[in-house]
């Protein structure tokens, strides 16, 4: 059922030179034959857009927001990974593969992740080329940090923006491209299906969120770069808007989806306050480079912080992971702060926070340093908490940030649809069971600007398909059922609000698959899902009309898929009998409490097929051969 | 808390749009400007009005999408904080606010409070951009860029587009964002070979998309929730009188573009 992954033959380091020197080629001139479709305009879609005109083809870009400079990769804060050695610490392609094999927790393709490090070096010199005012030495040269788990210093970074600064670049090279009139961008419009002819992709749905109109989009390939789905989780430091629906639409069409349960919970989020909080924002990690992690050492500890004496502070971090200290990777991170909280030494109202600490680095590098390094950081904590960073420490809890698991993709980055892409955090690519810090903004434009450009232009030089017929009875079927979709929604005028539903599915999710889960858990949260959706098949309750701007609408649609998407995250994690990772199966675990993988049963990509709303979906494996890196047991002591 | 709002309510476009007065009760401090609509919202739906429309999407300050007048000022009271970071801490228990989008010729009001800025990208198309293919740049090292050049324009990049500069000026210029968006690049080594057309393009851009001229009422740089300096106008300025007597960067100009001004 899983297409072969068209990995190349060959020695790990070459298999990407050979791959793109076997790559078909479309002629300059026969590239504007073809339209192609791009959804999202976060960094992989915009850059893929933008690259993809570049190139010479015809391309329509789409966006939920009213402007592609608005996707979610504007939020980034840390920085972004290149293997360019620049601090001549020993770092090099080999070593940032190793590092995110081994951060991934031994669950990646090893030809995907080399490729990416390859090509990361290439990111570097497009975003500088393109005026990306990335932070520099004082002899003008290019400034790198140490950053979430790595010992080489290999991160770049603008301030605590670099994705915001790195999109910006993105979205001029596409507005360039608009300029040119090789792409043209629909702004507030939201893909609503996937439209497959043949078995191929060919076309989109969607609605434009303005006008509530329903319009027919083809294409000669269809690019989905819709970003991760971890609002699952209703608390995310994900935007409101960001959903699963443009791959959770896909997946219903046939596409497999792979490793749905491997969501990274991030360590430094800002705790929540209370009920009402519609999202979880975040905090560079880069404050782990100079804050020091603590919680009190005894349960129920009530008195401020400064009242504490060190003797009494655990700086639990530390004393667990002597060799990475503060820095070690997320997911471990963020576990260890649950376990003290759940011991009863979580700090804050609600108890769900531990200290991150700036006293003794002040101290040792002075205020001016470290007001550089975070300032901006410090005056956000100010603005959300109402709290003075520089008098009390911060308090951080760990929150649902982003997506390992996502659609299947090839080596081309092709899923098993033939002609529809997936670049981004929307595909399960390269990340393995956890990824690292700084590495998403590298997947992104790695895919948008280096990979699928090419990849996509193998495909149309071998297919050659024709030209999409958006009057065919399978695009004409696609909106009927997209159309009855939005009505069933509409008239079931329940008495309960679609942010009710989100709110309980999140919290089941947050319980019982979140940092620690266990089997009977899990058993138990498929039920309590179905449950959830049988009752917003009867009671949920949409205002307004199809054909008008109607936020209400649109977010039902969204929490529609969710529900079906958060039982499968749950049957994923359900059938994984292994902790890795940021999977932590409570039952899986070495007697000092990290996680136990298990190579022998789950050295495999699990890769979930559709069956109907209500049947169990079928999964399959797609093994996972390690000819380079010998999995070793992930120690970060 | 409860507060008294007063909502500008408008169907679409081309309707009218009035003031709707509606109570909303039971806000905790800690709830940000926007929580409190979205409990407000809830509350309407129990009354059967239909939801007041806004824009909104990061929640933390960074995509630019929230864009409401409070009391007369483009993202409320708090000096750098768009509407989304501000909290209802700062407000008094039974206040009245009065909340209304962002107002000029080239906002039209799609619903509510939510306005068109797709002008703000057009601006960006005509030119604020540097023109670079994928694969095309070379070694990231190769030239050098002072850390104080650097500093400048990360400081002018991070413009949110946001519009609240428009929406505060009487004259409902953009030249903030503009001034912002050359900067970025007039500061870069890379940004020179385009940097007068750049400015040329731009600045037209800004005044066909109806926005008005700037009258130094530095309105912009008070509202803006990045804080963003208005000499980066007086740059823009510069250059575009420079590109105005410059021949050479004229030649590189279509022909429509010939400097009146």
């Amino acid at each position: 059922m899983i297409p072969d992954a068209r990995i190349p033959s060959g020695p790990l380091s070459e298999k990407w030179t050979r791959c793109r020197a076997d790559l078909s080629l479309v002629a300059p001139a026969n590239r504007r034959k073809y339209r192609l479709i791009v959804v999202g305009s976060g960094l992989a879609g915009a850059s893929a857009a933008a690259s993809l005109a570049e190139l010479g083809y015809e391309v329509d870009c789409f966006c939920f927001q009213d402007s592609p400079r608005r996707a979610h990769s504007v939020a980034a804060q840390g920085g972004i990974n290149a293997a360019k050695n620049y601090q001549n610490d020993g770092d090099s392609i080999e070593r940032l593969f190793h590092d995110t094999i081994k951060g991934g927790d031994y669950r990646s393709r090893e030809a995907n992740v080399w490729r990416l490090a390859e090509v990361s070096n290439e990111i570097i010199d497009q975003a500088v080329a393109q005026g990306v005012p990335f932070a520099r030495e004082y002899g003008g040269l290019l400034e790198n940090r140490s950053f979430g788990g790595a010992q080489v210093s290999r991160t770049f970074y603008a301030r605590g923006q670099t994705g915001q600064q790195l999109l910006l670049g993105c979205y001029g090279a596409l507005e360039r491209q608009i300029a040119a009139g090789r792409v043209r961008m629909f702004t507030r419009t939201e893909m609503l299906d996937l439209v497959v002819v043949d078995g191929v992709a060919r076309g989109i749905i969607t609605r434009n969120l303005v006008t509530g109109e329903i319009e027919r989009f083809g294409g000669a390939a269809v690019v989905l770069a819709t970003g991760g789905y971890t609002n699952a989780y209703y608390l995310s430091t994900n935007a409101a808007g960001s959903n699963v629906t443009a791959t959770w639409r896909a997946h219903r069409r046939g596409a497999l989806m792979a490793n749905p349960c491997f969501t990274q919970i991030h360590p430094t989020c800002i705790p929540p306050s209370g009920e009402h909080q519609q999202k979880l924002t975040l905090m560079s990690e880069s404050l782990r480079n100079d804050g020091r992690i603590w919680v009190p050492k005894a349960a129920g500890e009530e008195r401020p912080a400064a009242e504490i004496p060190r003797e009494e502070r655990d700086y639990y971090l530390e004393r667990m992971y002597p060799a990475y200290g503060n820095l070690g990777p997320r997911d471990i991170a963020s576990r260890a702060a649950k376990r003290v909280c759940d011991e009863g030494r979580g700090v804050g109202a609600l108890g769900r926070g531990v200290y991150l600490d700036f006293e003794d680095a002040i101290l040792e590098q002075g205020r001016q340093t470290i007001e550089d390094r975070y300032g901006n950081l410090f005056d956000m904590y100010e603005r959300i908490t109402g709290e003075d960073p520089w008098k009390v420490p911060m308090r951080i809890f760990p929150a649902p940030h982003y997506a390992m698991g996502g659609l299947w993709v090839d080596y081309h980055l092709m899923s098993n649809i033939p002609g529809l892409f997936v670049i981004g955090e929307a595909n399960f690519s390269d990340h393995g069971a956890n990824r690292l810090g700084a590495s998403a903004l590298m997947q992104g434009l790695a895919d948008g600007y280096f990979i699928a450009p090419l990849t996509v232009g193998h495909y149309l030089a071998e297919v050659r398909p024709d030209k999409a017929d958006i009057d065919s009875p399978e695009f004409a079927e696609t909106e009927a059922e997209v159309r009855a979709g939005i009505e069933k929604l509409l008239a079931t005028k329940g008495s309960r609000s679609v942010e009710s539903f989100h709110r309980e599915l999140g919290q089941i999710l947050w319980d019982e698959c979140g940092m620690s889960r266990t089997a009977e858990g899990l058993a138990g949260a498929v039920e309590s899902v179905r449950k959830l959706r049988a009752a917003w098949t009867e009671d949920v309750r949409v205002t307004g009309e199809a054909e008008e701007f109607n936020r209400s609408l649109e977010r039902a649609g969204r929490v529609a898929d969710f529900l079906e998407f958060g039982e499968l995250m749950c049957r994923d994690a359900l059938t994984r009998d292994e902790s890795c990772g940021v999977h932590f199966r409570q039952e899986y675990q070495t007697p000092e409490g990290e996680a136990q993988r298990d190579d022998e049963a789950f050295a495999h990509v699990a890769v979930w097929e559709w069956q109907g709303p209500d049947a169990e979906p079928i999964r399959h494996r797609e093994e996972l051969d390690f000819e380079y890196e010998k999995p070793s047991s992930r120690s970060y002591k | 808390m409860n507060f008294e709002l007063k909502v500008w309510r408008q169907d679409g476009p081309a309707s009218k749009g009035r003031l709707e007065s509606y109570r909303v009760e039971g806000i905790d401090g800690d709830m940000s400007f926007l929580e409190m609509l979205d409990v407000a919202n809830e509350q309407l739906a129990d009354q059967g009005i239909r939801p007041i429309e806004f824009d909104y999407d990061c929640r933390e300050g960074i995509c630019g999408s929230c864009s409401l007048v409070i009391d007369g000022v483009p993202h409320g009271p708090r000096k750098g904080t768009t509407t989304c970071q501000t909290y209802m801490r700062h407000y008094e228990d039974g206040q009245t606010i009065v909340i209304e989008p962002w107002r000029a010729r080239a906002f039209p009001i799609v619903r509510d409070l939510v306005v068109d800025r797709s002008a703000l990208d057009r601006i960006v198309e005509a030119g604020g951009y540097i023109s670079v293919k994928a694969g095309s740049g070379p070694d990231a090292n190769a030239i050098a860029v002072t850390k104080q050049d650097a500093e400048i324009a990360f400081d002018a990049a991070q413009c949110i587009g946001c519009g609240a500069c428009v929406a505060a000026c009487p004259n409902s210029s953009a030249m903030l964002f503009v001034g912002a968006k050359a900067a970025h690049f007039a500061h870069l080594p890379q940004g020179q070979p385009e940097r007068l057309k750049r400015a040329v393009m731009m600045v037209d851009a800004q005044d066909e998309e109806g926005f008005g001229s700037c009258g130094n009422h530095y309105q912009c740089e008070a509202v803006c929730p990045k804080e963003i300096s208005v000499s980066y106008i007086a740059e823009l300025n510069a250059d575009y009188l420079k590109a105005a007597v410059t021949t050479d960067q004229l030649a590189t100009l279509p022909p429509k573009l010939d400097m009146e001004e």
